[in-house]
C-alpha cells in the first residue's frame, strides 16, 4: 500500500485541476463534493499508507516520480519521502484538512466564488503535502513557496475591498523575504555539499563539518530565516495578524493548523544540519521565546476574536520554537499536532460565532452565547481549556508539558527559558479564558441570526476530541509515564534526550499546573466577576498606552514602514521617468540645439555672413600669430 | 538544407502575405500562420530527432550548410544550429504564431504590408540565430531593425514617433560599433594567417593582443549590451515596448532582446575569452543592478505595458549574471530563462493588448476590479504575474534558480543581491494584479462603465497553449536541459580552444569548469 503515498498529494492537486477547467460551470454542490472529496480521498490514501507502513516504522520510504531536472551535475528528482515525521505531518493536514473543507461547505455556502475558494483550497493541502513530503530540498521549496501563494490567495478571497489585497500582499511579500534568504540558503548548501537531497545533505553535512563552522552556521541561520518567515516568528510575524482578513476556515487551515508551522518542520527536517550551528540553535530559542511572550501580550488586548487567535497561533508556534533551540525536536513536532487540533477547533468555533452574529469580529459585542450556541460553547471552551494547558486533560497539557521540562533540563535550556515558557503560559491561559468569559458569559448584546448546521458542527466535535485525547499520547513520568509520541519519532530524532531521563521533578510540574490555573481564575476575576476593576486601570495614561503599544503589535509594522515601505514608495516616486534617461535626453537635447544653431547661422542674409568671414579671419590670424 | 527553408518559407509567406491582402483581409493572417507553424513544425521535428540522436554528424553542429555568396571577401551563406540556436529558432516560430493570432482583430490597416514587415522581422531573427558567417550575420542583425522599426512606427500607439526613433538609434548605434569590431577581427585574422574570411569557426582562437581584445570585445558588448539591454542602456526598451503593437511587444520581448544574450554567448565571450574574464565581475555586478533597478522601476509604472516592460529590464539581468558566471549550470539557466521569459512576458503582453482592446487605456490608475467582469482573464493573468515573479513549478523557476546556482560558485554576495531580487518580483507582480484585475469595480459614470467580456476562444486558445507550455518548461524541463545541454558544451568548446592560443585565464571563469562535472 505504501506505492499509493504519491496519491496523497495528488488527490487535492487534482481537485484543483478539475475545479479550475470547470469553473463556474458546475454547481455548488458538485464543488463542494469535488473539493472535499479530493482532501478526504488524500486522508483516505494516507491512512493506508500509514497503517502499512507502521508495520516497519524504523526504515523510511521513498518513492521516486520523476528527475526534475539535470543541469551540469544538478539533479534533483521528484520523490517522496516517508518517515515518522512526515507521516505525523500528512496525518494532521489531511484529517485537519478534511473538516476545515466539510465545515467550509457550510460556512461559505452562500458566498460568490464557492468553486475558486474549494479550487485554492485544495490547491494549499497538495502543496502542503508535497512540502512536508518532499525528499528534495528544491521539491519543499516548491511546496513552500505554493503554500506561500494559496495563503495570498485566499486571504484576498474577497478581492473587492482593497484592504483584503494588502493584508494579502503583506503576507507573500513578508514570507518571500524570508523564502529570498532561504534559496540563499540552498545554494550554499548546494555549493558546498554539491546536493539538495535532504537525507544525503544531512549526512554530508554531519560527516563534513564538525564544530560550528561558519559556513554551517550561515546556512542553518538561513535557513532559519526561512522558517520565521512561514511561522510568524520575530522580526517577520507582522504578517499574521493582518492575514486574519481571509475567510474563517482559511485562517484555521492555513494560518493555524499547518502552514504557520512549516517552518517548524523544516528546522525539524534538517536537525541535524542545525546541531551543527549552536549559535542558530540559540538563536531559534531565543527567538521563540521572545515571540511567546510578545504576542502573548498584544493577544491579551485585542478586541476582534480572529486577531487573539492570531496572536495566540504566534505565541504557540513560538513554544515550539524554542523547543526546537534547547533540542526538543519531537515535543515540537508533539506541540504542533497538539495545536492543529485545539487552534483549529477555535478558528472554527470563532467562525460559527461570527456567522451567528451577522459577522461580528468584535468580542465586546458579543456575550451570552453559551445558551444559543451550546455546541460551539462547550467546544471552545474544550479548545481553549486545551491551550491553556488546563492540567490532567487536556492535550495541550502535556505537549507544553513535554517542552517546559526539556526547556529546563536540556543542555542548551536553562532557567531563563523555562521561565519564559511558564509566563507565557500564564499569559496565554489569561486570553484565553478571558475570550471564553467575554464571548460565551456575561449580558448577551447582539442577537443570534443564524445557527450552524451539522455540516459545521460535526468537525467541532471531532475537533474537540481529538484536543483532549491525543495528548494521552505522551505523558510525564509522574503521570504513568506513556511515550507512544516520541518512541515513534526516535528513527527520526536520535539524537533527542528520552523524556524518561529528563523529568525535572515535581516542583516544575506544579509549577506550570498552578501558573495555568491562575490564568484562568484571574480571566473570570476581571472578565466576568469584577469588571469595574479593569476599567479603573484602563483610565490611567500610561497603561492605556502600553496597552496600544500591544494592540499595535510592539510597534513592528510602524518600524518596517518607515524602514522599507516609505523609502521604496519614494524612490519610485522620484525616479518614475528613469534618471538613466536624461543622459541619452541630454544627447538628444544637445544636437537638437546645435541643429538649431546651425539653421540660425544659414539665414540668407549677406550681412551676417560678412561678419561670419570677418569674425573667422580675425580668429584664425589670432592663432596664425600667437 | 533545411536551414535554408527556415529562412526562406517565412519570408516567401511574408511577400505573399502582402500581395494577398487585396483578395480578403484574413488571407494575409492565414498565409503568415501557415508560414510559421510549418518551421515551428520543422524546427520542432529536428529537435525531437536530435534528442533521439539521429542528427548528431559528430561535429559541433547538429545541421549545418554552406554556400559561397562573395568569396573574393571570405563572404558566405554559412548557417549553422546547434542545440542552443535549434531552441532559439522554436521559440521565435513559436511567438511568432502568438504574435499572429494575438493581433489577429487588433491590427486593422494595412494588414498585408503589417504582417510583411512581421514575417521579415521573424526572418532575420532567425537568421541571427543560424549565421555563423560574421557578414551574414551583420545583415541579419539590421534586417530585423528596420521592419521593427515600420512596425512601431505605423502601428504604434501614441507616441510612436519618438519611440521608434529612440529604438532606431540605440540599436545603430550598436549595431556600427560591432561592425567596427567584426571588420577589425577579420583584418586581424587576415593578417595573422593570410586567410581573409568571415568565417565563425575560422575566426575563433585569433590570438588578438589583450588591449585589442579588449576593445574589439567591447564593440560585440555594445551592441548584444543595448539590445539585452544592460543598465544604463535600457531606456530605448519601455519606449519601444510599450508604443509597439502587441505583436511588436510580444516579438521585442520574447526575441529581439533574446538576440543580445545569444550574442554574448556564441560571439563576445568564444571570440576572447580572456577579455570576457576581466570584465566578467564587473558584468555581473551590473546584472544584479540590472535586477534591482528594473524591478524599482517596474514598481513605479502607471502605465500597464510600460511595467511589463520593466520587468523585462529585471529578468534580463538573470541573463546577464548567468552568461558571465559561464558554467554550465548558470548558462543553463540562462537559456530557460530565455526561453520562460519569452512566454511568460510575451502573454503578459497579449494580456495587455487585450485589455487595451476592451478598456481603451493602459493606465492602471483608470482599471479596477476587472475580476469580477473577467474572471478567466483576471485568472490567467495572476498565473504569468506568478510566473513572473519565479513561483516554482513554472519556468521561470528553473532558469533563475539555475542561474543563482551557478552564479554562487564565482560570487555570494553578488549571488545573495540578485536574490533580492525575488523580493521586488513579488511586490511588482503582486501590485500589478492588485491594480487591474482586485478592488472594487469601477462605476465611474461614463467611464469605462461599460462591461468588457472575458477572454474570447481565440485568446484562450492563446494564453492556454503558453500556460501549458510554462507549466511544462516548470515540471519537465528536462528535454529543453538536455538540447540547450549540446549547444553549451559548444559554445564552451570554443571558448575553451580559444582559450588555448593565450595566456591562462583568470580564475574567475575558469572555476566554473573545473566544479561543472561534479
Amino acid at each position: 500500500m505504501k506505492e499509493l503515498l504519491w496519491l496523497v498529494p495528488a488527490a487535492p492537486y487534482a481537485g484543483f485541476l478539475l475545479l479550475t477547467l470547470l469553473g463556474r460551470r458546475v454547481t455548488r454542490r458538485v464543488a463542494g463534493l469535488v473539493g472535499t472529496g479530493s482532501v478526504g480521498l488524500s486522508l483516505v490514501a494516507t491512512v493506508l499508507v500509514g497503517l502499512d507502513f507502521l508495520a516497519a516504522p524504523s526504515r523510511p520510504y521513498v518513492l521516486h516520480l520523476w528527475g526534475w531536472m539535470n543541469a551540469g551535475g544538478f539533479a534533483p528528482g521528484v520523490a517522496l519521502y516517508l518517515d515518522p515525521l512526515s507521516l505525523t505531518m500528512i496525518f494532521v493536514i489531511t484529517l485537519v484538512g478534511f473538516l476545515i473543507h466539510v465545515y467550509s461547505t457550510e460556512f461559505m455556502a452562500e458566498e460568490e466564488g464557492f468553486s475558486r475558494f474549494f479550487a485554492w483550497m485544495n490547491l494549499f493541502v497538495g502543496s502542503m503535502l508535497v512540502l512536508v513530503l518532499a525528499d528534495d530540498l528544491l521539491l519543499l521549496y516548491l511546496g513552500w513557496e505554493g503554500v506561500g501563494l494559496c495563503s495570498y490567495l485566499l486571504i484576498g478571497f474577497w478581492y473587492k475591498d482593497p484592504a483584503n489585497g494588502r493584508a494579502a500582499r503583506k503576507a507573500f511579500v513578508v514570507t518571500r523575504v524570508g523564502d529570498a534568504a532561504m534559496a540563499v540558503g540552498l545554494f550554499l548548501i548546494y555549493h558546498h555539499l554539491g546536493t539538495l537531497n535532504i537525507q544525503e545533505a544531512m549526512r554530508q553535512a554531519s560527516s563534513q563539518w564538525s564544530a560550528g563552522p561558519v559556513v554551517a552556521v550561515a546556512v542553518a541561520a538561513l535557513l532559519l530565516a526561512g522558517a520565521v518567515g512561514k511561522s510568524a516568528q520575530l522580526p517577520l510575524q507582522v504578517w499574521l495578524p493582518d492575514a486574519m482578513a481571509g475567510p474563517t476556515p482559511v485562517s484555521a487551515l492555513i494560518h493555524a493548523a499547518t502552514m504557520v508551522t512549516a517552518g517548524v518542520y523544516l528546522i525539524g527536517r534538517a536537525h541535524a544540519l542545525f546541531v551543527l550551528a549552536p549559535q542558530v540553535m540559540e538563536a531559534v530559542a531565543i527567538i521563540g521565546g521572545l515571540t511567546l511572550l510578545i504576542s502573548g501580550f498584544s493577544a491579551l488586548v485585542q478586541t476582534d476574536i480572529k486577531r487573539v487567535l492570531a496572536y495566540s497561533t504566534i505565541s504557540q508556534i513560538g513554544y515550539m520554537f524554542l523547543a526546537l533551540g534547547v533540542g526538543a525536536w519531537s515535543a515540537a513536532i508533539f506541540h504542533f499536532m497538539t495545536h492543529a487540533f485545539f487552534k483549529a477547533l477555535l478558528f472554527l468555533g470563532a467562525g460559527v460565532v461570527i456567522m451567528a452574529l451577522e459577522h461580528e469580529h468584535d468580542i465586546f459585542r458579543m456575550g451570552g452565547l453559551r445558551r444559543r450556541l451550546p455546541v460551539a460553547f462547550w467546544t471552545f471552551l474544550i479548545g481553549a481549556a486545551s491551550l491553556s494547558a488546563l492540567p490532567l486533560v487536556t492535550a495541550g497539557f502535556y505537549s507544553k508539558e513535554l517542552i517546559l521540562s526539556q526547556a529546563w533540563s536540556s543542555p542548551a535550556g536553562g532557567p531563563w527559558l523555562w521561565s519564559a515558557g511558564i509566563c507565557g503560559a500564564f499569559l496565554t491561559s489569561l486570553y484565553s479564558f478571558r475570550l471564553v468569559f467575554v464571548v460565551f458569559f456575561g449580558e448577551p448584546k447582539s442577537e443570534v441570526s443564524r445557527s450552524a448546521g451539522p455540516m459545521m458542527l460535526i468537525p467541532l466535535v471531532l475537533l474537540a476530541f481529538l484536543s483532549v485525547a491525543s495528548g494521552f499520547l505522551e505523558m510525564p513520568a509522574t503521570l504513568g509515564g506513556v511515550h507512544v509520541f516520541s518512541g515513534f519519532m526516535r528513527t527520526v530524532f536520535p539524537d533527542s534526550m528520552i523524556p524518561e531521563a529528563v523529568s525535572p521533578g515535581l516542583a516544575l510540574q506544579a509549577a506550570a499546573v498552578v501558573v495555568s490555573l491562575a490564568g484562568i481564575y484571574l480571566a473570570y476575576f476581571l472578565f466576568l466577576r469584577n469588571l469595574l476593576f479593569l476599567k479603573r486601570f484602563a483610565m490611567r495614561p500610561f497603561l492605556a498606552a502600553v496597552q496600544r503599544f500591544w494592540k499595535e503589535g510592539w510597534g513592528f509594522d510602524r518600524l518596517y514602514d518607515n524602514l522599507f515601505v516609505r523609502p521604496l514608495l519614494w524612490i519610485a516616486k522620484v525616479n518614475r521617468d528613469d534618471v538613466a534617461d536624461l543622459v541619452f535626453l541630454g544627447v538628444a537635447w544637445a544636437g537638437r540645439g546645435v541643429h538649431r544653431g546651425l539653421v540660425m547661422s544659414q539665414s540668407g542674409r549677406v550681412r551676417w555672413y560678412a561678419v561670419g568671414i570677418v569674425i573667422g579671419a580675425v580668429l584664425f590670424l589670432a592663432v596664425v600669430i600667437v | 538544407m533545411m536551414l535554408l527553408w527556415l529562412l526562406l518559407i517565412p519570408l516567401a509567406c511574408g511577400i505573399l502575405a502582402w500581395l494577398s491582402e487585396r483578395l480578403h483581409p484574413n488571407l494575409p493572417r492565414l498565409i503568415s500562420l501557415a508560414g510559421l507553424t510549418v518551421p515551428l513544425g520543422m524546427a520542432s521535428a529536428s529537435w525531437f530527432n536530435s534528442r533521439e540522436g539521429f542528427l548528431f554528424s559528430g561535429g559541433p553542429w547538429l545541421a549545418e550548410v554552406s554556400f559561397p555568396w562573395i568569396p573574393h571577401w571570405g563572404v558566405s551563406i554559412h548557417l549553422a544550429m546547434d542545440g542552443m540556436s535549434l531552441l532559439l529558432v522554436v521559440l521565435t516560430f513559436f511567438l511568432g504564431c502568438i504574435s499572429v493570432v494575438s493581433s489577429w482583430t487588433e491590427v486593422k490597416e494595412r494588414v498585408g504590408f503589417f504582417h510583411l514587415n512581421l514575417m521579415a522581422i521573424l526572418t532575420g531573427i532567425t537568421g541571427v540565430f543560424l549565421a555563423i558567417d560574421l557578414f551574414l550575420f551583420y545583415f541579419f542583425w539590421e534586417l530585423m531593425l528596420v521592419p521593427m522599426y515600420f512596425l512601431i512606427l505605423l502601428w504604434g500607439h501614441e507616441n510612436r514617433r519618438h519611440a521608434a526613433m529612440k529604438f532606431f538609434i540605440f540599436t545603430q548605434m550598436g549595431g556600427l560599433l560591432m561592425l567596427l569590431s567584426i571588420l577589425g577581427l577579420y583584418f586581424i585574422h587576415g593578417g595573422i594567417s593570410g586567410e581573409y574570411t568571415f568565417d565563425y569557426s575560422r575566426l575563433l582562437g585569433t590570438p588578438v593582443g589583450a588591449i585589442p581584445a579588449f576593445w574589439l570585445m567591447m564593440g560585440f558588448v555594445a551592441a548584444f549590451a543595448v539590445k539585452l539591454p544592460v543598465v544604463p542602456l535600457h531606456t530605448w526598451l519601455p519606449d519601444a515596448h510599450t508604443e509597439a503593437p502587441t505583436a511588436g511587444s510580444v516579438i521585442l520581448a520574447g526575441l529581439l532582446l533574446k538576440t543580445g544574450a545569444y550574442g554574448l554567448m556564441r560571439f563576445a565571450v568564444p571570440f576572447f575569452p580572456s577579455a570576457a574574464a576581466s570584465v566578467a565581475a564587473p558584468a555581473m555586478v551590473l546584472g544584479v543592478i540590472g535586477i534591482l533597478y528594473g524591478a524599482v522601476m517596474t514598481f513605479s509604472q502607471t502605465d500597464m505595458k510600460r511595467l511589463v516592460a520593466y520587468t523585462s529590464v529585471s529578468h534580463m539581468g538573470f541573463v546577464l549574471l548567468g552568461i558571465f558566471a559561464w558554467n554550465t549550470i548558470a548558462l543553463q539557466g540562462v537559456i530557460m530563462q530565455i526561453i520562460c521569459h519569452g512566454i511568460g512576458t510575451g502573454a503578459l503582453f497579449v494580456i495587455v493588448g487585450i485589455l487595451q482592446e476592451r478598456v481603451h487605456t493602459r493606465d492602471m490608475e483608470r482599471m479596477s476590479g476587472l475580476q469580477a467582469q473577467a474572471p478567466r482573464m483576471a485568472g490567467v493573468a495572476v498565473f504569468f504575474a506568478l510566473a513572473s515573479l519565479g513561483l516554482p513549478g513554472l519556468g521561470n523557476f528553473v532558469g533563475e534558480f539555475l542561474v543563482l546556482l551557478g552564479a554562487v560558485r564565482i560570487s555570494i554576495p553578488i549571488t545573495a543581491a540578485a536574490s533580492a531580487g525575488l523580493i521586488f518580483a513579488t511586490v511588482y507582480s503582486l501590485w500589478m494584479i492588485q491594480k487591474v484585475f482586485h478592488g472594487p469595480a469601477l462605476t465611474r459614470p461614463g467611464r469605462e462603465a461599460a462591461a468588457i467580456s472575458d477572454l474570447s476562444l481565440r485568446e484562450s486558445f492563446v494564453l492556454g497553449v503558453m500556460i501549458v507550455s510554462l507549466v511544462w518548461l516548470g515540471l519537465f524541463p528536462q528535454p529543453v536541459l538536455d538540447t540547450a545541454g549540446i549547444g553549451i558544451d559548444n559554445v564552451r568548446r570554443a571558448h575553451a580552444s580559444a582559450g588555448e592560443h593565450r595566456q591562462p585565464q583568470p580564475e574567475v571563469i575558469s572555476r566554473g569548469g573545473v566544479h561543472a562535472g561534479r
